[in-house]
């Protein structure tokens, strides 16, 4: 489709319905508009029933220990089997999963936030700011994050995952940050900016009025991707035991006990390495459909 | 341009020092090598222990400034201090890096070759079956951990050796110990160790580049260039060749260089899982026994690689696009 085509198209849209549609409603529409979107949408929304309701259907809680039970494939009983300890897979892997959906959404939103803020500060302010802001952001791509992470881990002691998600967070900004750093200053230059300015609104006004919801669209699709980031390297610390403290599970600590005894009881393994990989399959999906419907130059036909 | 690279070249030293700096002070203070001496039978006389931390400059009841500038001094003369057993960091690590790099040469060479293949032909039959499969299958790839991709090829590997009847695909380490034989045999059997690992390595990565040589390569074909190339009589398959795909792969090679340099210190799961002994199993094994001064050495590795990796990129940028070696030159 042509631009013409695409301009009579919106015009004949907004004269229906009397009045340019609202964002949000062209962008969902185009969103479930596409398989992909739906799709997403449909296991990402099926995941947290899952982790959130699903524990309430099973007869087991995630710290029960079945004695008459180890090892067990899955029967009536225990709808997924049972672990070397007795523990239902069922139960443990639906705690697991919720462990690991909530320290990945809630690190996602925290590095988004951070890096909007970074990146706005550096790009908008510009002179001294913006030299010490990019070396902070240089400094923290140059350290290795699991390595950071891995030794802070004491800390991480059951309970205090709030501050495992904060640490998470502080490594999954600075590239987004350098972008939105430079979507910055070219909004710096724009007339809507100069206008708020040379009326006296002071800088940070500008900021988070003017420039921050200016890039909307780039902030949520890298908060959506940022959500597997985070769960992919949450389960990856938590396998080798650095991540998620016990008594406390997640999808990673389960796949590490897994492995040992994939061989021979199957439903160890499968159950939480399934579950993982179709969360991570999901967010990906959604985010990708995000971007294709917050861009107005993409789908329809051939570029 | 000499003064530029001077100062880039700076600031990157800057970097790594303090990058370098903060992972020392981090671990000297998270970590507690006094805890590897406790609990032995016999217990060991603290007097004892406290000579032994002291000679490695681990003694916790030193202030940190002092460790650390023993440890700095020791690091500007290229000496990275000793490891918790008493042994030398450089040569521990230096045997390391060798093993690494035997591991990541083939599963790179083979993941981004593989990956820039796909992605170039699913580009020129966009929205064709092979476009879609490639699409479906990198997505799926994408979404699998490289730990539950490791370990489903090890299942995969011992249900295929139970169907063939023999050993055929070797899950754990680099060589059999001791193995008889010439070099043919030896190669053979490095060879049956290597697939799985170099497999679960290439597999992620060839689903990346795939990806990034897709959009890449479609931004290319409705370049006028590649039109003028084709009406200008070349056949569709030597322009697509000559002139889209040479200009579609200079992102991937410079995004080549930054792999690279990650993976030096970043295939901590599959060094770990396949018993590899190499950069990466070590970070997980010195964190997990208190090893402070092998903690510090491999930051400043990593450090070190990402930033080679950023200038090779920047070289490797300038010698393949001819605007930006142009541009360099005027």
């Amino acid at each position: 489709m042509s631009v013409t085509d695409e301009e009579l198209a919106e015009q004949h849209e907004a004269g229906d319905r009397l009045g340019a549609p609202s964002r949000l409603r062209v962008v969902a529409g185009r969103f479930f508009g596409s398989f992909q979107g739906r799709a997403g949408f449909a296991l990402l929304a099926l995941m947290f029933l899952l982790a959130f309701a699903g524990p309430f259907l099973g007869r087991w809680s995630y710290t029960d220990r079945d004695f008459t039970a180890f090892l067990a494939p899955p029967s009536a009983d225990h709808w997924w089997g049972t672990l070397q300890t007795g523990a239902d897979v069922y139960a443990v892997t639906l705690r697991g999963m919720r462990r690991s959906l909530v320290v990945g959404l809630l690190a996602a939103v925290v590095g988004t936030t951070l890096a909007a803020v970074v990146g706005a500060f550096a790009g908008y302010f510009a002179g001294w700011t913006d030299r010490a802001l990019t070396w902070v952001t240089d400094l923290l791509l140059v350290l290795p994050a699991f390595l950071i992470l891995a030794v802070m881990s004491p800390l991480f002691a059951s309970g205090q995952w709030p501050l495992f998600v904060l640490v998470l967070a502080l490594f999954l900004w600075m590239v987004t940050s350098k972008i939105v750093r430079g979507v910055t200053i070219s909004l710096r230059e724009r007339e809507f900016v100069y206008a708020a300015r040379f009326m006296g609104v002071r800088p940070t006004t500008v900021i988070f009025r003017h420039i921050l919801p200016n890039m909307s669209s780039l902030l949520v699709v890298d908060a959506t991707l940022n959500v597997s980031a985070a769960i992919l390297t949450e389960t990856s610390l938590s396998y080798f035991g650095f991540g998620i403290q016990p008594p406390d599970v997640s999808l990673g600590s389960l796949i590490a006990d897994g492995t040992r005894t994939a061989l021979y009881a199957p439903w160890t393994f499968w159950f939480c390495a399934g579950l993982l990989v179709v969360t991570v399959l999901a967010v990906n999906m959604v985010g990708d459909s995000l971007r294709d419907a917050f861009d107005p130059a993409s789908g329809r036909g051939r570029r | 341009m000499a003064g530029f690279l001077f100062r880039r070249l700076l600031n990157y030293l800057a970097l790594i020092a303090v990058a370098t700096s903060l992972a020392y002070a981090l671990a000297a203070t998270a970590l507690n090598p006094r805890a590897n001496y406790e609990g032995r039978n016999p217990p060991i006389p603290p007097a004892v222990v406290d000579a032994r931390l002291a000679e490695l400059n681990l003694d916790d009841r030193t202030p940190l400034p002092e460790r650390y500038l023993r440890w700095a001094s020791g690091v500007v003369r290229g000496d990275f201090g000793r490891t918790v057993t008493g042994g030398s960091v450089n040569q521990d690590l230096g045997r390391r890096i060798g093993v690494t790099l035997r591991l990541i040469t083939a599963g790179l060479l083979l993941g981004s070759v593989t990956g820039v293949l796909v992605g170039a032909y699913a580009a020129v039959r966009q929205y064709g079956p092979f476009d879609r499969l490639s699409t479906g299958v990198s997505f799926a790839v994408l979404a699998v951990p490289t730990v539950v991709l490791a370990n489903i090829l090890i299942i995969a590997a011992v249900w295929f050796n139970y169907l063939v009847g023999a050993h055929v695909l070797l899950v754990s380490g680099e060589a059999t110990p001791g193995m008889p034989g010439g070099f043919a045999a030896q190669a053979a059997d490095r060879l049956r160790h290597l697939v799985l690992p170099t497999l679960s390595l290439s597999l992620g990565l060839a689903a990346v580049y795939s990806r990034y040589q897709r959009n890449m390569m479609l931004d290319v074909l409705g370049a006028d260039f590649v039109r003028t190339a084709m009406a200008k009589g070349l056949r569709r398959r030597t322009a697509l060749v000559r002139h889209a795909l040479r200009t579609a792969l200079i992102p991937a090679v410079t995004y080549f260089a930054f792999t690279f340099g990650a993976l030096l210190v970043g295939t901590t799961f599959t060094e770990k899982i396949f018993g590899w002994h190499g950069m990466g199993e070590q970070l997980v094994n010195s964190i997990s026994a208190n090893d402070v001064n092998t903690v510090a050495a491999i930051s400043c590795f990593a450090a070190l690689a990402v930033l080679a990796a950023a200038l090779a990129s920047d070289l490797m940028h300038a010698v393949l696009d001819p605007r930006v070696r142009m541009g360099a030159d005027r």
